[in-house]
């Protein structure tokens, strides 16, 4: 394999690494003018990473570490999407919070190079990789509104548990590295095939789920994101359940699921278990939030745990389950984050769930996407929650994961309450004082009007999201 | 009309559009929806007589049947639609009474009147949905979808309790239905196939598994009959909610969970249904009787007709169960006959709540002496509750009655009772509300029904009576489909006994 192949394997990222230089570089001369500029040709950017990433053919680079295949193509659509709309959503913000900075795009297009360096990765040593350049920006944008002592909070305490939890997962990737003698992901599985696993094995695996779990934020290592949620720019937190989740998830699929592929019993435990409480703890502790977005910290966590159900059948079908799940839940948040955005009065914004109220009296439109969404996220038929659900539980059932399905589907019930509550608040309450007009700026609305026709519209064609899925499983585990 | 069924089924989404590209002031908009509501709901109560004018009664198969890909190719999963005699006259029910609902709705809603018929256009879809889905998924979407309509009408345009009675509503329900997701799942993947008659004709559950599936589709229908002791969703769901959500609560949706029975837990899971005979036996008779007692007790007159409804949706449990001929026709012809009597029943109380704005029993009283038109139509309802020879009600509850008296003699005999509590509580009500002398001050100017109201009502009236004297053509479309039933049912079981002659082929797939 000689370079001049690897590159064009990695084509997608390559635009987006040079195209962020030069746009750093435009920034650095003509300074917070520019941020408009700069947003444009990063979505520009990243819309060709999009069609590079489609047209790419399945193959991969650097002796393997890096692979392109039908599921990091569709993670990296999905990714490189949200991303854009993000980018969208944080000039609309900054604007009207009056901290227009440049430097807010071009780290959303780094952090997006990292994910895309992450569902990609193939050895511990590329994942790694990935991940820190990920993380690293997504600290800064945590802290991004630098004035506000809560966003800065959010950003220190991500920063210092992203921290640790890097070092735990390197702690585990050592091990692994120990005792299988390689870092490659096929090496691992080829290793553990032939040998079996050991307890110093067990270990490492422990460790690097743990690390894992802190990424996607399932209980027990979830702590940190109802502060960091909350405290974020509402754009910054969008990204953060959206493009961060697909990818973290994407990541933890592919790391777990290829190199312990015949240690399935031996994580499936674990799996199980992080997977209940994640969806129990996301259900109960949503239900006394007044603040939006911590809510959405929350349902996020219970979303991870039935998403995580996946993961434990361990099969094809398992992932298509997450594919399908992960998919609907970034695309459905996207239009959430935008109706939180959008909640905003007497040129502040405001975040508490009784803010909403009477939505419904005074725009119909927005409290109909806003209520649609919810229902999608509690899974109600015929809206697009339900598919996502139906697919990880059946892989779940199919591998004989009862119990944890039918422990999922009473999460699900009380955590319907919740979910319901917004829509009893929009639809049911005496209208509060108007929020401003509009949703808060160019673009808005379209990305609702997407999100929203997604959630009420996937009942009619599922095979839109079913067909790509299956056929990244496929190419996953054949 | 190649796809009739689709077009019954989507029709009001139509309307929807309709009502939401209106862009007008306030006013005008109420009267644009109100019309268009109507329009829609006429015409596709149009559409479903044409339908039982070209259904073929003597057959057993499915009929109008269509069939589409829907999650893709290969999964099994399609989009099926079709009817039987056992699902026709739902949809000819619900199609029917959905213009009187918005009739009913017609001056007493006076806020968010676009929001409110577009609820109800949305319910009309889904609850067509229901009863013609021919796939579980599709048949999942359809029976869950329906919450959501329910839960905004009772929470919006309900009474004092209404944000508890839609959130008591939505939850209970909703977690039965979810335990039947699981099965669903299970019946899937084991099954290779989500299609209801593929199904039923091919695949063959173990005996054990069948327990747990029937359990589980129980979960749900259960609560959605009401069955007790799950039904106390239903009395507050009913008070709280305006006069047409209580009429498409206990005329259509409550049959959902009979329908369930009759196309899932008997011909799927039939070894099972058997078994479990017993105890469905068992919470049939404690909700006849008791629902009944607690009716005699009530003093709101909604809630009244509300535990009357769980009492006479007891007969239709019980007559599903004895697997029968006359039972499960007997079932079915109640709920259609409690699908126009208790409607008519919940008209007749938004009549004199429209006038009164209270439906407390006491408040009442006299009425006769001013609302003589009132009072008959009111009667021959009342009357058609309790089951009285002539109306709809006693055709039900006799059948039922005579196919349990066929399986086990004491449950008959228990269930007789039921139908002596239901004359005193009716009876009891009809002497409080319209006896007595006219003292209440405020009753002294009550107006007879408007033509409007009589335009509602007579319909009814004529329908209770027709189906109580001539039932033959009720029996027509469902007796071909019942004995189909039946027989599907005994096939099932005698493969489980393992005494199946060996020209009947079942493919086993074990899990």
């Amino acid at each position: 394999m000689n370079l001049g192949h690897d590159l064009i394997v990695l084509a997608p990222e390559l635009i987006l690494a040079i195209g962020s230089m030069a746009a750093l570089m435009i920034g650095a001369f003509r300074g917070d003018k520019a941020t408009g500029l700069v947003s444009g040709l990063m979505i520009a950017l990243m819309a060709a990473a999009g069609v590079a990433t489609v047209l790419g053919q399945s193959d991969s680079a650097f002796g393997g570490a890096f692979v392109v295949d039908a599921f990091s193509r569709f993670t990296k659509v999905l990714i490189l999407g949200s991303a854009a709309l993000c980018v969208v959503m944080a000039l609309n913000f900054f604007h009207k919070e009056k901290q227009v900075r440049f430097e807010m795009p071009i780290l959303i297009g780094l952090s997006t190079l990292g994910m895309m360096a992450m569902v990609s990765a193939s050895s511990f040593i590329a994942l790694y990789l990935g991940l820190e350049l990920q993380s690293l920006a997504l600290y800064v944008l945590a802290a991004f509104n630098r004035d506000s002592v809560k966003s800065t909070e959010a950003g220190l305490k991500y920063f210092v548990l992203g921290a640790l939890s890097s070092g735990m997962m390197l702690y585990g990737v050592s091990l692994i590295y120990g005792f299988t003698g390689t870092t490659e992901f096929a090496g691992v599985a080829q290793v553990i095939a032939s040998s079996g696993t050991g307890i110093g094995l067990i270990f490492g695996l422990v460790f690097l789920i743990a690390g894992l779990a802190f990424k996607i934020s399932a209980v027990p290592f979830h702590m940190w994101a109802p502060d960091v949620y909350e405290g974020s720019p509402t754009p910054v937190t969008a990204f953060f359940t959206t493009a961060a989740k697909v990818a973290a998830f994407a990541l933890t699929i592919r790391a777990v699921m290829i190199p312990f592929e015949h240690a399935l019993g031996e994580y499936r435990q674990i799996i199980v278990v992080v997977s209940v409480l994640s969806m129990w703890l996301g259900a109960v502790a949503a239900i006394g939030q007044q603040n939006i977005k911590r809510l959405m910290a929350y349902s996020s966590i219970g979303h991870m745990g039935y998403a995580l159900l996946g993961l434990a059948a361990g099969t094809q079908e398992g992932v298509r389950g997450m594919l399908i799940y992960i998919a609907f839940y970034a695309i459905t948040n996207i239009g959430t984050f935008v109706c939180i955005q959008a909640m905003r009065r007497d040129g502040q914004a405001v975040e508490t769930i009784a803010d909403l109220s009477g939505l419904a009296r005074t725009r119909p439109g927005y409290a109909f996407a806003f209520a649609a969404l919810m229902w999608s996220l509690a899974g109600l038929p015929p809206l697009a929650g339900i598919v996502a659900k139906i697919y990880v539980f059946l892989a779940a059932m199919h591998t004989g994961l009862i119990i944890p399905a039918v422990l999922g589907v009473l999460a699900s019930c009380v955590g319907a309450y919740y979910y319901l509550r917004i829509a009893k608040v929009i639809y049911f309450d005496e209208p509060a004082k108007p929020l401003e007009p509009g949703l808060g700026g160019r673009g808005m609305g379209t990305i609702l009007t997407l999100s929203t026709a997604f959630t009420v519209l996937l009942i009619f064609a599922p095979w839109i999201l079913v067909g790509p899925a299956q056929a990244a499983a496929q190419a996953l585990l054949p | 009309m190649g796809h009739l069924l689709s077009i019954i089924t989507f029709l009001p989404l139509i309307g929807i559009a309709a009502i939401l590209l209106t862009r007008s002031n306030d006013d005008v908009r109420a009267t644009t929806a109100r019309w268009v509501a109507l329009a829609i709901t006429l015409i596709d109560a149009a559409l479903t007589i044409y339908m039982w004018s070209q259904f073929q009664g003597s057959s057993s198969a499915f009929q109008f049947v269509e069939r589409a890909e829907w999650f893709g190719a290969g999964t099994g999963i399609t989009y099926h639609m079709g009817v039987d005699g056992i699902s026709m006259l739902f949809v000819v029910l619900t199609g029917l009474l959905m213009p009187f609902t918005i009739l009913a709705s017609w001056e007493s809603v006076k806020s968010r009147v676009p929001e409110y018929m577009i609820a109800f256009l949305a319910l009309e879809t889904l609850m067509m949905g229901v009863f013609t889905a021919l796939d579980i998924f599709l048949f999942y979407i359809f029976f869950e979808g329906g919450l959501i309509p329910m839960f905004l009408i009772i929470g919006i345009w309900g009474g004092k309790r209404r944000v508890y009675a839609s959130f008591k509503f939505f939850l209970y329900t909703l977690l039965g239905s979810l335990f039947m997701l699981l099965a669903m799942l299970w019946i899937y993947f084991t099954a290779g196939t989500s299609d209801i008659p593929t199904i039923i004709e091919t695949v063959h559950f173990p005996v054990q598994a069948q327990y747990f599936l029937w359990f589980a589709f129980f979960a749900s229908f259960a609560v959605k009959m009401p069955m007790w002791p799950v039904h106390t969703w239903l009395p507050d769901a009913h008070v709280e909610a305006p006069t047409a959500g209580s009429v498409i609560l206990a005329a259509i949706l409550l049959k959902m969970g009979g329908y369930g029975f009759l196309r899932f837990s008997l011909p799927m899971f039939a070894s099972a249904s058997e078994a479990l005979a017993p105890f469905v036996f068992t919470l049939s008779i404690v909700a006849i009787i008791y629902t009944s007692f607690v009716a005699l007790a009530q003093e709101d007159v909604k809630k009244l007709i509300a535990y009357s409804s769980v009492a006479h949706m007891g007969f239709v449990t019980m007559g599903i169960f004895t697997l029968t001929q006359q039972g499960i026709e007997g079932g079915l012809f109640q709920m259609l006959s409690h699908g126009v009597v208790s409607g008519a029943l919940f008209l007749c109380v938004g009549v004199i709540y429209d006038r009164m704005h209270t439906r407390e029993i006491a408040a009442y009283g006299g009425l006769v002496n001013r609302m003589p038109f009132y009072a008959v139509c009111f009667l021959v309802f009342a009357l058609a509750n309790i089951g009285l020879p002539g109306t709809s009600g006693f055709i039900g509850e006799f059948l039922t009655m005579l196919g349990a008296f066929h399986v086990q003699t004491w449950v008959a005999i228990f269930a007789a009772t039921g139908v002596i509590l239901s004359a005193a509580y009716m009876l009891y009500l009809y002497w409080r509300v319209i006896f007595g002398e006219l003292v209440k001050p405020a009753l002294q100017t009550i107006k007879d029904l408007s033509l409007r109201e009589a335009a509602i009502l007579v319909p009814l009236v004529v329908a209770t009576i027709v189906m109580g004297v001539y039932p033959k053509f009720i029996f027509d479309i469902t007796g071909t489909s019942v004995a189909h039933l039946i027989q599907q049912h005994h096939t099932a079981v005698a493969f489980d006994h393992g005494t199946l002659p060996s020209s009947v082929k079942l493919a086993e797939r074990a899990p």
